[in-house]
């Protein structure tokens, strides 16, 4: 018999408080392992088999599939594979700064405005989310276009030629990416300035003056959980976002997301897109943890 | 936080920040009030893209699907990641438990769209050789909409679930209620609106998702998104624009109903002051 | 088993021997008190002594490691608190966000399926009491510190408990406030005539309203008395700086009922049990002398090192000059214009034995 304790002003065992606990996360513990773990695992597992005839799987595991992604095949060696998963770094680096570099002034600014002000801006930001991706970038397809005001103010400015468009191109892409992820990114760099505390501010004004110093030790040391919070919320996605690339990029514009569309798609290569799909976790986890090591000893 | 001075360059940027995310909307509501079909040009007001939304069978079986999908897994994502916020919370865990369950929750936020998706069309075709029931289809949407919502129904019970604290459910028991009325009475009235917030959250992570419906629907289960996105390369019709107008109001008017629900309490709450 | 109160019994509260540790750290370490019916009793001591889990554990929100809580000579440390005719005004007060003053007041009644129109009439009544009576319809959120801390107070005490535990009830309220509720508490505990124990870190409130005070320290009773006992008696060194003010003076025992300080021999009332130890002096015990009045023994001379103003009374730095280093003492004068001490002012102090407290350490 183990010792009774109090849980909740309840004279009860630790143990049968946990058998309890088990029986409520039960479902949604079984629903995740069923749906995300094990299909994860067997992912895995199928990066390493063959792809057969007429798309079967041939369930020889060999490495194959990891040397065709460095590029080595029957032909030689070709960059491409290893080009399109830079490209896809950079495109999704680049989306998370911009994302953070438009995000922290829209959170300062809703934090700006009264009580109730705050609550409809806030909500704002999440309403373009309630009509779907697709929409919305289909929407930049037309609003890039070459006769719309985007396009005629990057003319006026000489940034491209007469009869050019915005669209498609990797600005474009930009544009996309960051319109659909900027509310992911906001929003934990809009609970954190709520709950900064001004008195450290004040205090950092009082000893260095310094608006940028200010800044930097008063407002970002205080924020490095929101803003840690918002990058991987805005880099794990646009990591392997496909759409917005395929929509706005054009033909030959491949990043790692449409390449494991192709193979679950027109190329039914099962395998070797389970493969770059195992490379996209790995290269996602390994940024978060280079992220978080450079972040942590910048900012603590 | 009261008022500051901001520097104008931050309030010039904050203004680009909404003006990206509600260009693409402005255009969207100007198409679907536009007369000319392909051009871009301003071809007089009209409402046949609205009325014509009545004889496309495929908008609206699409619509119903796309409704559906959204409504049933965000009832299954909301009624399982309660419970395992609410398991999570009160169950006196041992550490490595309570680290197991911190990685269930923060893994499914952080897993690209897409790795969900086609590790989630791997293992169907794989369950496909044992039962029918896994035939790309609604089943497998649903599933795979709660797969990606549970954690984000969670992440919000649970933070309201430790905002509450534990005083509330002593009290409770201290004025005599048994476990259950103490979690009927006092614990759960509190939760209602998490529970609703974090609903919302799925409901919306739904209407947004592209992904996970391209790799697991079938063809008796297209949704709009994957209509739309199918329909693109001959160039949208303005049908969808006015769709999307529907949808972006009505979000818009629910948002600001709630909204303003919370301003009348909080004039309420400042007049009694 | 009924946990309303019925029958004309004794609520005495009987506290045997409890031990409680969590994890390797030892909170309570053998706590023993009897507590009449009708007492109020505070539990008094720095965070950490251990005595809100004291509290915790008699209204059953804790189980004690070891030993058991007696209720009217009943065995009450089995039962959970919704079993225990027991109630607690929280620290927070922990008043239910969503139901108006109202229903937070009759949760209780409710929870025991008492009559609509009792359950009505004894609400009323008791929003009588602690005069609350037009905040029946407002909700938790909209009320101020002091409201809120009322409604706590009649939602325990509706249900007319045998014991009322109030966790530092008055901690988040502004001094005035606070001050003015420590009589209005007093006043309840009397017109209720229910036990009250009141768990504190605040010496003046414990002072305030108590009939018994428990201090505690490193998880034990270290005194248990009426307020002026502890206050004139204090046991040790803990309670002498810990209640009121004390200047301890370091002694070696010379002989009987004789000790030697640093600036002289004491002469004491009693004899101390060690041979070298601490004796307490209250601040406004110490007495300056003035030219003509003359005392046979413990009169020292002493120079004013400083002066501060406080309010009624002056508040005196004194040096007593000493074998070695010099002895500084703080000692209270009552403000009078015509009896001005300066630093510098060389003066005699006089330390009547009957004030001189032996300590135990």
């Amino acid at each position: 018999m183990q010792q009774t304790e109090v849980f909740e002003g309840k004279l009860t065992t630790r143990s049968r408080m946990r058998k309890f606990g088990v029986l409520l996360t039960g479902p949604g513990i079984l629903w995740l392992l069923v749906f995300l773990l094990i299909p994860t695992v067997f992912l895995m597992v199928l990066a390493f088999a063959q792809r057969g005839s007429y798309g079967s799987i041939d369930w020889h595991f060999s490495l194959l599939n990891l040397k065709r992604l460095l590029g080595f095949s029957s032909f030689g060696w070709s960059p491409d594979n290893l080009l399109i998963l830079w490209r896809s770094v950079k495109i999704a680096a680049f989306t998370t700064v911009l994302c953070i570099f438009f995000g922290l002034p829209m959170a300062f600014w809703i934090a700006n405005h009264g009580k109730s002000m705050r609550a409809f801006l806030f909500a704002l930001i999440m309403v373009p989310s309630c009509t779907n991706l697709v929409i919305r970038t289909a929407a930049w397809m037309i609003l890039l276009g070459p006769d719309m005001f985007p396009a005629s103010i990057a003319r006026f400015l000489g940034l491209i030629a007469e009869g050019e468009s915005l669209y498609p191109g990797s600005f474009a892409v930009y544009v996309g990416m960051v319109s659909s992820m900027l509310p992911f990114a906001v929003l934990p760099l809009y609970t954190s300035v709520e709950r900064l505390d001004w008195g450290i501010v004040e205090a950092a004004r009082d000893l260095y003056a310094g608006p940028v110093r200010t800044f930097y030790h008063g407002i970002l040391s205080q924020m490095m959980p929101g803003i840690v919070a918002s990058v991987i919320l805005t880099l794990v996605p646009s990591f392997g976002m496909y759409v917005i690339s395929d929509l706005l990029g054009g033909s030959k514009y491949m990043l790692i997301g449409n390449l494991i569309q192709q193979q679950f798609g027109s190329a039914s290569d099962w395998p070797f897109g389970a493969m770059l799909g195992v490379v996209l976790i790995l290269t996602s986890v390994i940024s978060l943890v280079i992220f978080q090591r450079v972040g942590g000893k910048n900012f603590v | 936080m009261s008022k500051r001075k901001l520097p104008i360059f931050a309030t010039v940027l904050a203004l680009i920040g909404f003006l990206l995310l509600y260009l693409p909307m402005f255009l969207v509501v100007q198409q679907s009030f536009n007369a000319s079909k392909h051009g871009l040009t301003w071809g007089g007001f009209t409402l046949d893209w609205y009325t014509g939304l009545f004889d496309n069978a495929m908008v609206q079986t699409t619509t119903i699907n796309t409704l559906v999908l959204a409504v049933v897994s965000t009832l299954v994502a909301t009624l399982l990641g309660t419970l395992l916020a609410i398991g999570i919370h009160r169950t006196p865990w041992g550490k490595k438990m309570r680290y197991f369950y911190d990685m269930s929750i923060n893994v499914p936020v952080v897993t690209p769209d897409i790795l969900m998706a086609i590790a989630l069309a791997v293992v169907f075709a794989l369950f496909r050789s044992w039962t029918s029931l896994f035939e790309p289809g609604m089943l497998t949407m649903i599933i795979a909409h709660v797969t990606l919502e549970i954690s984000f129904v969670v992440l919000v019970v649970q933070s309201r679930l430790v905002s509450i604290g534990k005083e509330q459910i002593e009290a409770a028991r201290d004025l005599y209620a048994s476990t259950a009325g103490a979690w009927c009475r006092v614990i759960l009235p509190q939760l209602s609106t998490a529970i609703i917030s974090g609903a919302l959250l799925a409901f919306t992570l739904s209407l947004d998702d592209f992904i996970l419906s391209f790799f697991t629907s079938g063809p008796e289960s297209q949704t709009l998104p994957l209509y739309i996105y199918g329909s693109l390369k001959r160039g949208i019709s303005p049908q969808i624009h006015a769709l999307s107008t529907i949808i972006f109001s009505l979000t818009l008017f629910i948002m600001l109903l709630l909204v303003l629900k919370g301003i009348r309490k909080e004039h309420k709450l400042a007049k009694s002051k | 088993m009924n946990p309303l109160p019925s029958s004309n019994q004794n609520f005495d509260l009987d506290i045997r021997n409890v031990h409680k540790s969590f994890g390797k750290k030892v909170v309570l370490d053998g706590i023993n008190v009897f507590i009449k019916d009708g007492e109020f009793v505070t539990l008094l001591g720095p965070s950490g002594c251990g005595k809100t889990t004291l509290l915790r554990i008699i209204a059953g929100f804790e189980k004690a490691d070891a030993g058991e809580i007696v209720l009217s000579g009943k065995v009450i440390s089995d039962r959970s608190p919704s079993k225990r005719p027991i109630n607690t005004v929280f620290q927070s007060y922990a008043l239910f966000p969503h139901l108006n003053i109202f229903n937070n007041i009759a949760f209780g009644l409710k929870s025991h399926k008492v009559p609509k129109d009792e359950i009505e009439r004894r609400v009323n009544k008791m929003m009588e009491i602690v005069n609350i009576t037009d905040l029946a319809k407002e909700m938790p959120a909209t009320l101020s510190g002091g409201q809120r801390q009322r409604v706590a107070l009649a939602r325990a005490l509706v249900n007319e408990p045998d014991i009322l535990l109030l966790d530092e009830p008055l901690s988040a309220l502004d001094a005035n406030l606070r001050k003015k509720l420590q009589v209005e508490l007093r006043e309840l505990q009397k017109k209720t005539d229910t036990t009250f124990i009141l768990v504190t870190h605040d010496q003046d409130e414990a002072i305030a309203v108590s009939d018994r005070i428990l201090v505690m320290y490193k998880g034990q009773i270290i005194q248990d008395g009426s307020p002026e006992d502890i206050y004139e008696h204090p046991v040790n060194r803990f309670v002498a700086t810990f209640i009121g003010e004390a200047n301890i003076l370091e002694c070696e025992r010379v002989s009987e009922k004789l000790a030697k300080t640093n600036f002289g021999n004491l002469v004491l009332e009693k004899d101390p049990t060690w041979e070298k130890g601490g004796i307490a002096i209250r601040m406004e015990d110490i007495h300056v002398c003035t030219p003509n009045e003359s005392f046979a023994e413990n009169v020292y001379p002493a120079k004013i090192l400083e002066r501060i103003f406080r309010g009624d009374y002056w508040e005196l730095i004194a040096e007593l000059p000493g074998v070695g280093a010099c002895e500084s003492l703080k000692l209270r004068v009552m403000t009078d214009p015509d009896e001005i001490y300066n630093p510098g002012d060389q003066v005699n102090l006089y330390i009547d034995p009957q004030y001189l407290q032996v300590l135990s350490d």
